[in-house]
């Protein structure tokens, strides 16, 4: 706080300000017409919309051919996102417990192979994962893409909760333990409660890379009946004939808004899995 | 319930901390284990609590074999050196947990928090959590937490450690008494040699994870087996002078200083000596005079403390009832309490 207010008494921020206005002008505009373009009409090369019309945002109540309802997409979308974070909330609080806490063998070599895999780039599994789910009959179906998914998270997810573990006081445990608590329950009643900001955030997380993931359910889940929102958005640009760029940007809108709405309310959550303390 | 450690070790990976203890703790009996930071003291404890496993050896409650007990199944309550309260709960719910996790109903956890609460005079601090409570009532909750479910051993990590000085006195009496009251046998574990002696029915002194002495605290303040164990009791604390043995006299370095002691007689000469002089065994009343001069003058209210250095440097501590008459530099021939001194090898063995 005393940092930034020396700085404001040496240099006066408003050219500062301005400048970056100025920058991020073209971002700014970008976005309002992205919003705009989606409930007006207007003249080809033309910057200013000529009429206001609802024509674009038509695909939420009426299906076109060819495409699968929007409703669905967006509660596969839904069904998608919350079940990778169920998965990777419920393995990595606990194997980041087991990591931080537990004598297991080569528990080194394991926290190494973790890392490692968060550093693989999973684009280059996807052949073989296609090959895989297709071979176990997951091929085109929304679990399969889940559990995919979900594992190429897993690592970050286990990191993250084995360093918030980390944190928790041995003596809590001990306590615990000569209370007469089982093992679970001390981590269920004890431990975890103390790591609640760090789930929210992890959650959270979770939940938002889910929601925007989009080359594995485009590669593993193409399907109408599985369908997600990213892959229905695509979808709409990739038919050369006809083009439509008033319901991309719609869709596109529409694909945010959620995504928007848990980062004004959650965001103070999200600070922390990078801040990363455990204070609420 | 007697506890007994027989031939217990335990290191962590290659570091020995502790090697074949051998201890013995009487049913009702509260034992001091007293020790420098770092010489094993939280460690035993943790094992006879069942948190460590031993190395090696054997742990037994009563006639029971406990060392391969889970800490769940051997009822003992442990209060930590940090507390260790659940920052979660509340007060009343910290306390309760050791019933609550046994399932008992929450109508017999209320009644007993409360009766608990009020024997450690913390019964309007129930709805706060320790993060709102200060030390020392955290200590209370952590010790009310230990209680609650009538342990059968009671382990106390430095529980006073961070209490303010009338707490700490208060606090110390109000233990013993709910330890005798209750019969519990207990151990306690401290830096501070005031308490260990003021509250324990026995004081162990620890040393790298070794029983240097267990004795009660007069035996030990009367009869210590090392210079250690003299130099840790007693506060001011015990001075040495190091020298030799000369015809039944103790040559202090140079030589300008000779003390005829009967416990010398019959030493074969030039042995190397240490002798301990408590400050209450040197200045009027005893019975070898020696000539010094005053280097430090301290008065602690209701007596004075005076460091006295000899030819050679070497000094000795004496207190006395509050005198104005000396100042540092002064020149004083005091005597020396010859039978009260101990004498002590060179490695440190009382002689
Ligand atoms: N989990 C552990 N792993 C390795 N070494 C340990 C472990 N716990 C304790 N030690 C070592 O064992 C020795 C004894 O530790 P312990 O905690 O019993 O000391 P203490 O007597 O309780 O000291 P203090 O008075 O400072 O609490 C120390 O040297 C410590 O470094
Ligand atoms: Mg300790």
């Amino acid at each position: 706080m005393a940092q930034k207010r020396r700085t404001s008494a040496n240099f006066s921020s408003l050219p500062v300000i301005l400048l970056l206005g100025l920058i991020s002008l073209p971002l700014l505009l970008m976005y309002a017409y992205l919003f705009i373009d989606t409930v007006t009409d207007s003249q080809a090369g033309s910057l200013v919309p000529s009429q206001f019309t609802l024509r674009h945002w038509s695909f939420l109540w009426e299906t076109k051919t060819g495409k699968p309802n929007i409703w669905r997409v967006t509660f596969n979308t839904f069904i998608f996102a919350s079940s990778i974070t169920a998965v990777i909330l419920l393995v990595s609080s606990m194997a980041g417990y087991v990591l931080s806490r537990l004598n297991v063998p080569a528990r080194g070599v394991f926290l190494a192979g973790v890392m490692v895999l968060h550093a693989f780039p999973s684009v280059t599994l996807i052949i073989a994962i296609f090959v895989v789910l297709q071979w176990i009959g997951l091929y085109n179906s929304l679990i399969g893409v889940i559990l995919v998914k979900a594992a190429i998270d897993l690592p970050l997810g286990i990191w993250l909760m084995k360093g918030f573990y980390d944190t928790v006081p041995w003596e809590i445990e001990m306590a615990g333990l000569v209370d007469g608590a089982s093992r679970f329950t001390v981590w269920r009643r004890l431990v975890l409660p103390q790591i609640k900001p760090a789930i929210m955030a992890l959650g959270l997380f979770s939940f938002l890379t889910g929601w925007s993931e989009f080359i594995l359910p485009q590669v593993l889940a193409p399907g109408a009946q599985v369908q997600v929102l990213s892959v229905y958005l695509a979808g709409l640009i990739v038919d050369d004939n006809n083009f439509d760029f008033g319901t991309f940007k719609a869709v596109g809108v529409f694909y945010v808004v959620p995504v928007l709405i848990l980062y004004v309310f959650f965001q103070k959550h999200l600070m922390n899995i990078y801040g990363g303390g455990t204070k609420g | 319930m007697r506890i007994l450690l027989e031939k217990f070790s335990k290191s962590f990976g290659s570091t020995k901390v502790i090697e074949d203890m051998d201890l013995d703790v009487g049913s009702g009996e509260m034992l001091a284990l007293l020790g420098p930071s770092g010489c094993g003291k939280s460690t035993t404890l943790f094992s006879i609590c069942g948190i460590h496993r031993p190395t090696s050896g054997r742990i037994l409650f009563g006639n029971k074999d406990v060392t391969d007990l889970p800490s769940q199944e051997r009822n003992v309550g442990v209060v930590f050196q940090s507390y260790a309260l659940y920052p979660h709960m509340t007060a009343a719910e910290n306390i309760g947990f050791p019933l609550t996790v046994r399932r008992v109903a929450t109508a017999e956890i209320r009644k007993r928090v409360a009766e608990i609460a009020a024997l450690v005079h913390i019964d309007n601090l129930l709805d706060r959590r320790p993060s709102q409570l200060s030390g020392g009532q955290q200590q209370r909750v952590a010790l009310a937490r230990a209680l609650i479910r009538r342990p059968d051993v009671l382990l106390l990590d430095e529980p006073l450690a961070n209490l303010d000085a009338k707490l700490r006195l208060e606090m110390r009496s109000e233990i013993r008494r709910l330890q005798k009251e209750t019969g519990i046998t207990a151990i306690l574990v401290t830096h501070d040699q005031v308490e260990a002696m003021s509250m324990c029915d026995r004081i162990a002194i620890m040393k790298a994870g070794e029983i240097v002495q267990i004795a009660t605290p007069s035996e030990m303040y009367n009869d210590p087996r090392t210079a250690f164990v003299a130099g840790f009791l007693g506060n001011p604390p015990i001075s040495f002078l190091k020298g030799t043995a000369e015809q039944g006299e103790f040559v202090l370095g140079d030589g300008s200083i000779r003390l005829p002691l009967a416990a010398l007689s019959g030493m074969p000469d030039g042995t190397p000596l240490m002798l301990g002089v408590r400050p209450e065994h040197f200045g009027n009343g005893g019975d070898v005079p020696v000539t010094g001069r005053i280097s430090f003058a301290e008065t602690q209210g209701r007596e004075n403390l005076y460091d006295v250095m000899f030819a050679d440097g070497s000094v000795l501590r004496s207190i006395q009832p509050v005198r104005g008459d000396l100042k540092p530099g002064d020149d004083v021939r005091w005597n020396l309490d010859s039978k009260a001194a101990f004498v002590f090898a060179e490695d440190g063995r009382r002689l």
